[in-house]
């Protein structure tokens, strides 16, 4: 899909905060606040805008730790889907949060998200191996999140700056 | 033994400090400010920059550098010149590496005034250009710009302020206060003026890579004016390098060659991990460039319409990262309008007095913020202006 530079734009203004409003993305974009709504309409119609979404350190949260793990899985295609129909099979799941196709040694990397390490290893062994062309499962529990989708958890992002400088 | 009333010369003992420095003095202390007063980029140094700094560190090059900087760094500047600006310098002969564009102009001044020359310095400007002038023994003339005329120079109001001693014009564009850039078109006919009169431009061109609606023109590279222009630059601006002090000037030979006698005496060279930073600034540091440019521009934007909307009259700045809002409707003076804005909202703005008398009826903002903190602190001053 072919977009103007203008609606590039106003997808990567909210894509990094998807709090400011039209007024302000307006303001940004030397449009009218018209414009703009019907600019991010048109995107949130095409899907091009999927979803709003906020990122959540849940490690901060007492009671909400969940347990993460990225699984690499190997299975076997299937005649004429490929890899769609295991691949559709697994993220229907709720646990699952995330599914990519991958070239190298595994076919898919997927993510799962649960409460304990109990939870996750029940998941994999129970669902996610006995899925039909799962030949394989390797599973990597994640220790801690430094930077995700392009954030750095706990960064000091304090103004290092003086208050007034030349 | 009776001292003398002071030991200090009399042009450094009449020479005032920096409007800048006394409305910094006012915020010491304070807290939940939100600055709109600050010259220098939000964006920390690019990581590939600084780690290059940290490798140089740990491989041990922590001696000094040649005078006119690391000839890796110089061939790595004509390069960039020559892509970005179009103007071919020989890097061993027509560059000098600088502590940060402030000491080549330092020097520059110092290189070509003799005692009584005069300079023409276009204000509203930054803070040390009429003082340098003046440390280097010249003569500040003082050229008035408008906000009529977007604070552009116009070739009538150079002619009247040149007299037979006038050596060299001094400009800024794009311009820290007010953001203003002159097109190719206004810059040919202050360079008719150099050309006519035989004078030199010592052109500023730190923010150079920070405009927004027009191609970038230099001085250097408009015609047969390579020859009299001293083009200055840096790291600072473009890079977020602000307090590596690293900057660079090019100029034909004669005169680099003289700025490099006093580089060398004052100075030796510039720090050598902060050159092999800018080195890999240079080779990898564009795309970096590009990002910033970009939300500088939507900042921009945002802080103009926000102003004009709370009626505070600002033109549109083509570069820089500083808006020049005229707030002569509020009643207040510019230093009045400041100190009330701070005190009352904690909103820091510069009084547009500190770059010259011309600048009285406005204030500086810089939008080198975040943008939350650029909403909240438009927030405060509408309701600060609403209020008086």
């Amino acid at each position: 899909m072919k977009l103007t530079a203008t609606e590039i734009e106003i997808a990567e203004i909210l894509e990094k905060d998807a709090r400011l409003t039209n007024e302000d993305v307006a303001k940004m974009t030397n449009l009218s606040v018209e414009q703009t709504r019907e600019i991010i309409k048109k995107l949130e119609e095409q899907k091009i805008i999927v979803r709003y979404v906020s990122l959540v350190d849940w490690t901060k949260i007492d009671g909400h730790q969940g347990v993460t793990a990225m699984i690499d899985v190997k299975i076997t295609p299937k005649r004429d889907v490929g890899f769609k129909n295991v691949a559709e099979r697994i993220y229907r799941h709720r646990e699952v949060k995330s599914v990519y196709l991958m070239s190298g040694t595994y076919d898919l990397s997927v993510v799962v998200e649960g409460n304990s390490l109990n939870e996750v290893a029940h998941f994999v062994t129970q669902k996610l191996s006995t899925i039909d062309g799962v030949i394989s499962t390797t599973t990597h529990f994640v220790l801690k999140k430094y930077k995700h989708d392009g954030t750095i958890y706990d960064s000091d992002d304090k103004d290092k700056r003086i208050v007034v400088s030349p | 033994m009776e001292l003398k009333t002071s030991y200090l010369a009399k042009h450094v003992r009449t020479l005032q400090p920096s409007g800048i420095r006394k409305f910094f003095d006012a915020t010491a202390g304070m807290t939940g400010v939100i600055s709109l007063g600050v010259g220098e980029p939000d964006f920390v140094t690019p990581w590939n920059v600084r780690e290059a700094a940290i490798v140089s560190l740990e491989d041990g090059y922590t001696s000094y550098t040649a005078n006119a900087g690391l000839p890796a760094l110089r061939e790595e500047i004509a390069k960039y010149i020559e892509n970005y600006f179009c103007v071919s310098y020989q890097p061993e002969s027509e560059i000098i590496v600088t502590v940060g564009a402030s000491e080549a102009i330092d020097i520059a001044l110092r290189a070509i005034l003799d005692p009584g020359d005069e300079v023409l310095v276009i204000e509203p400007c930054f803070v040390s250009y009429a003082p340098l002038v003046t440390l280097a023994g010249g003569v500040p003339v003082i050229v008035q710009t408008n906000r009529e005329n977007n604070f552009k120079v116009t070739a009538e109001e150079l002619g009247e302020a040149l007299t037979e001693r006038t050596k060299a014009i001094m400009i800024c564009s794009p311009n820290n206060p007010t953001g203003s850039m002159l097109s190719k078109d206004e810059m040919e006919k202050v360079a008719a003026v150099a050309k006519d009169n035989d004078l030199l431009i010592l052109s500023d061109e730190i923010y150079a890579e920070l405009v927004y609606d027009e191609l970038y023109t230099s001085f250097a590279a408009l015609d047969d004016m390579r020859e009299r222009t001293i083009l200055v630059s840096g790291f600072s601006k473009d890079l977020a390098m602000t307090g590596w002090r690293l900057g660079f000037v090019c100029a034909p030979e004669e005169i680099i060659g003289g700025m490099l006698k006093i580089h060398q005496y004052a100075i030796m060279c510039a720090a050598t991990m902060a050159q092999y930073a800018a080195l890999e600034g240079l080779k990898t540091g564009r795309k970096d460039v590009k990002e910033m440019r970009k939300s500088y521009r939507q900042r921009r934007n945002f802080i103009v319409q926000s102003l004009n909307d709370m009626g505070l009259a600002c033109h549109n700045p083509e570069g820089a990262f500083y808006t020049f809002p005229c707030i002569e409707s509020t009643g207040l003076s510019s230093e009045e309008f400041a100190t009330r804005l701070l005190q009352t909202e904690k909103v820091v703005v510069v009084p547009g007095n500190a770059f010259g008398a011309g600048g009285e009826g406005f204030v500086r903002c810089s939008y080198a913020t975040s943008m939350a903190q650029l909403q909240e602190a438009m927030t405060r001053m509408k309701r600060f202006v609403d209020n008086l």
